[in-house]
């Protein structure tokens, strides 16, 4: 990404600018709120397990959202949960990024018609950045749109913020 | 171990007209109807008599049986009127290995039905589901709450009923899709 290739010739020197060193930071270390829904959250602790190893991106999972930067919603959006994520959400320091994982968090999934008690869409209730499609997504897919969550950050502007 | 019509005929000598039909022709147990307001003592009974010792509540169950009177509301979507909700508790013995199926059927408008949670301790989360689900009042419940909607859902409105309909917004959230 040629943030530190040449600079680091001589010395322990590092020029950079600094938007794009925070931005570096910030997409290394997208530290998750721990966080599952339903069966979409399996894939998920299959994407965080040794296998796929989410941590090599810098994905750890945190057990409070103060300490978060993503919030992944893996999984059916029922109604009565869908009031605490939106507190979890408003928890979160910003910058806070939203990875919305299978057709359950993007549309209501299977209960788009007759579930009388599931959110049709988390973007209903808190704005998100990725979608992720699939039902569930495989560990791949999640990875696939990790890494869109990162070239997004990549090209954020410390004077604009986008999220 | 008794089959359903000695279990039947025990049940009858017993409580008589509280124990209401049997009907053997079921793919699994045979299914003995029994008065909702009575069905309290029928499960005490049956739980602590030396020939039947059900001691495991297996699974409690309610049904909307859709059997009344399909009419038109105000605003033209299809309503039931009548009929009966339906509860039913299926009953194991460990020590004596039988089994056998209760129901209580109640009329749709008011269906009041006495709880068993005092018999069975496990009879409570169950009569709670079926209560918010599919509106079946358990008398002397100690706890009778919502368990799986929450508790600010509109009162009276009970989602496995068949003619249930959606309603537009919860908590500003829109519903349908
Ligand atoms: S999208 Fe499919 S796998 Fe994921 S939570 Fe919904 S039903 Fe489960």
């Amino acid at each position: 990404m040629g943030l530190l290739d040449k600079e680091f010739s001589d010395g322990n020197i590092v020029i950079a600018p600094v938007e794009d060193l925070f931005n570096w930071a910030r997409l290394s270390s997208i530290w998750q709120l721990g966080f599952g829904l339903a069966c979409c959250a399996i894939e998920m602790m299959a994407t965080s397990m040794s296998h796929y190893d989410f941590d090599r991106f810098g994905v750890i999972p945190r057990n409070t959202p103060r300490q978060a930067d993503a919030i992944i919603i893996s999984g059916t959006v029922t109604l009565k949960m869908a009031t605490r994520i939106k507190r979890l959400y408003e928890q979160m320091p910003a910058p806070k990024y939203i990875i919305s994982m299978g057709s359950c968090a993007n549309c209501g999934g299977p209960y788009w018609e007759h579930g009388y008690h599931v959110l049709k869409g988390i973007d209903r209730v808190i704005p998100v950045d990725v979608y992720v499609p699939g039902c569930p997504p495989r560990p791949e897919a999640l990875l696939e749109g990790l890494l869109k969550l990162q070239d997004k950050i990549r090209n954020e502007s410390l004077r604009k913020k986008s999220a | 171990m008794k089959n359903a019509e000695e279990i039947f005929n025990i049940l009858k000598d017993n409580f008589g007209d509280a124990v209401i039909a049997l009907d053997k022709d079921t793919p699994t147990e045979a299914v003995i109807t029994v008065d909702p307001l009575k069905i309290h003592l029928v499960g005490e009974f049956l739980r602590t008599n030396e020939d039947m010792m059900f001691d495991s509540l297996m699974c409690l169950s309610g049904v909307d049986d859709a059997n009344g009177k399909k009419v038109k509301d105000a605003d033209g979507t299809d309503i039931i009127e009548g009929g009966t909700l339906s509860v039913y508790y299926h009953l194991h013995s460990v020590s004596l290995k039988h089994k056998i199926t209760l129901k209580v059927s109640a009329p749709r408008e008011d269906a009041k039905v006495e709880s068993v949670e005092n018999v069975w301790k496990c009879a409570d989360w169950h009569e709670r589901e079926a209560f918010d689900l599919v509106g079946i009042k358990f008398l002397n419940h100690p706890d009778l709450r919502r368990i799986m909607m929450p508790y600010d859902w509109e009162e009276g409105s009970h989602p496995l009923r068949k003619d249930y309909k959606n309603p537009e917004f919860y908590q500003g959230m829109k519903v349908p899709y």
